[in-house]
């Protein structure tokens, strides 16, 4: 730890930023269905997600380097090439966040850890194969595994408890489907958490501050852990109405199904060695949950978006992550140069946001707003930037007044509503 | 290229096996305590059905143990 040079500096605060993101980007995995069903208020989901996400970062001791482990050759990678991927990683989770749809934060910093490796390494130095069988069949097989067993759990559910009704029945689908968030938050944690921990401890032999082959020191693992479990109680309110209400309308029951098929299926797949992302999982079971019910709709358009946000997913990131290297390759002004290219971009993502604002008051259950057009909405919130950087700064001043006392009313300090 | 399908069809597998079983064995225990509800409202008790109602809730209880160990004890 005595040399620890800015570099290393820069890729450590840059490997928060990003487990940040993945907090908030994934709350909606958690507690979408939880807090759209009302089986829980949305600040007390998210508080209670945030906690088990960071009871789930001390969990586990295993040095999570899967991440890059097979996927790109690890000799020789520089902080360099770290710093590049997780760039990739941090703006294509902003960038989903702000249209409000689920996407997997592991293949985003897969895909910006390719994306680097290649631009500094060539083609030769990524595992084509392992990104077939690690990242893109489990992309398309989770959706299937967790969706099907949501689907038959909710037929069943419905099958058996017909003339259920009553107050007993609401208290026993809440507390059903507070522990199955519950189990799939401390399994987001050990598994996420890990993951920067890993890219951390990577960095950190890779740039010789400590040797190799050993354990995340204890400061890694609690930074990890506070970071994602701040992310997640910020929570991503965008992907949570997306999950929770834009996919389709959930009912108690269908709740549980989805959250239940969910942890299940993360926790056989962890376990069984054939891992599947935790959005892609909690996705299929919520579309799975809302076939499963008679007359239940599944809203096909913002399931396309979706897929197509997981299809541009990897290799998104792939090409920011190796823009962002051959920048980097450039020299310390380089680097200097990326770094300030992923703040200003960050900010302008964020300032974006402002325009519709979405808080925790859009999450709740009673549905009062049509969920069809939220995405909708969002991604035309979006569409004017491509105009010109020129105007930039103008459209993104001046619409801002005239949008923003209509929708949202209670005007929300701006920290609390992201 | 090896795509492990035994792995992902076992995955599959318990997948389907565990969350319809759960979620079966969890509106069983529902349906027994609205049944008591039921009961209760026109004056009689309902045991058996409360009684099943909190094996249910045990097995699942169960689960949900056996799920945090495999958080825990992850190899």
């Amino acid at each position: 730890m005595e040399s620890f040079s800015l570099i290393l500096a820069i890729v450590v605060v840059t490997a928060l930023a990003f487990d940040f993101t993945n907090g908030f980007h994934d709350t909606a995995n958690a507690m979408a269905t939880t807090i759209s069903t009302g089986a829980l208020k949305p600040k007390v989901a998210v508080a209670m997600s945030a906690a088990l996400n960071l009871v789930g970062a001390f969990l586990s001791v295993e040095v999570a380097n899967t991440i890059s482990k097979g996927l790109v050759d690890e000799n020789g990678i520089r902080p360099e090439v770290i710093f590049a991927a997780l760039v990739g990683a941090i703006l294509w989770n902003l960038l989903t966040w702000l249209v409000g749809l689920p996407s997997s934060s592991s293949h985003a910093l897969m895909g910006g850890l390719v994306g680097a490796t290649v631009a500094s390494a060539g083609f030769g130095a990524v595992h084509g194969d392992v990104l077939v069988t690690k990242v893109l069949l489990p992309a398309v097989a989770a959706p299937i595994v967790a969706g099907l067993a949501a689907m038959l759990a909710t037929r069943f559910s419905y099958g058996i408890g017909r003339n259920a009704g009553g107050e007993a029945t609401r208290k026993g689908y809440r507390a059903g489907q507070i522990a199955s968030a519950g189990l799939v938050s401390l399994a987001h944690g050990t598994n996420d958490a890990q993951k920067t921990m890993g890219i951390i401890t990577l960095a950190l032999i890779a740039g010789g501050a400590i040797a190799p082959g050993s354990n995340p020191p204890t400061w890694v693992i609690l930074s990890a852990g506070l970071a994602i479990a701040l992310g997640t109680y910020i929570g991503g309110w965008r992907i949570i109405r997306t999950m929770g209400k834009g996919l389709t309308d959930l009912e108690p029951q269908q709740g549980f199904a989805a959250q239940t098929s969910a942890a299940t299926a993360i926790l056989a797949s962890s376990h069984l060695g054939f891992s599947l992302s935790t959005t892609h999982v909690v996705s299929g079971s919520v579309m799975g949950a809302g076939l499963g019910r008679k007359g239940g709709v599944v809203r096909w358009s913002t399931a396309t978006r979706m897929f197509a946000a997981w299809a541009l997913t990897l290799p998104a990131a792939a090409l920011v992550g190796a823009g962002a290297e051959s920048v980097t390759d450039l020299g310390d002004w380089g680097t200097a140069a990326v770094a300030v290219f992923l703040v200003g971009a960050s900010a302008v993502i964020w300032k974006i946001s402002r325009r519709e604002v979405v808080d925790h008051t859009d999450v709740a259950p009673d549905d009062a707003a049509e969920p069809a057009g939220v995405v909708t909405t969002a991604i035309a919130a979006v569409t004017p930037p491509p105009a010109g950087t020129v105007t930039e700064n103008l459209t993104a001043t001046i619409p801002a007044p005239a949008t923003d006392p209509a929708p949202a009313a209670p005007a929300a300090p701006p920290a609390a509503a992201v | 290229m090896k795509i492990d399908w035994a792995a992902l069809g076992s995955v599959f597998g318990v997948s389907l096996a565990f969350t319809v079983g759960l979620v079966a064995l969890f509106t069983l225990g529902v349906n027994g305590l609205s049944r008591r509800e039921k009961a209760a409202a026109q004056g009689g008790s309902a045991g058996l059905a409360v009684t099943g109602a909190y094996v249910c809730f045990a097995a699942c209880a169960a689960a949900v143990a056996y799920g945090i160990y495999l958080i825990v004890a992850k190899p």
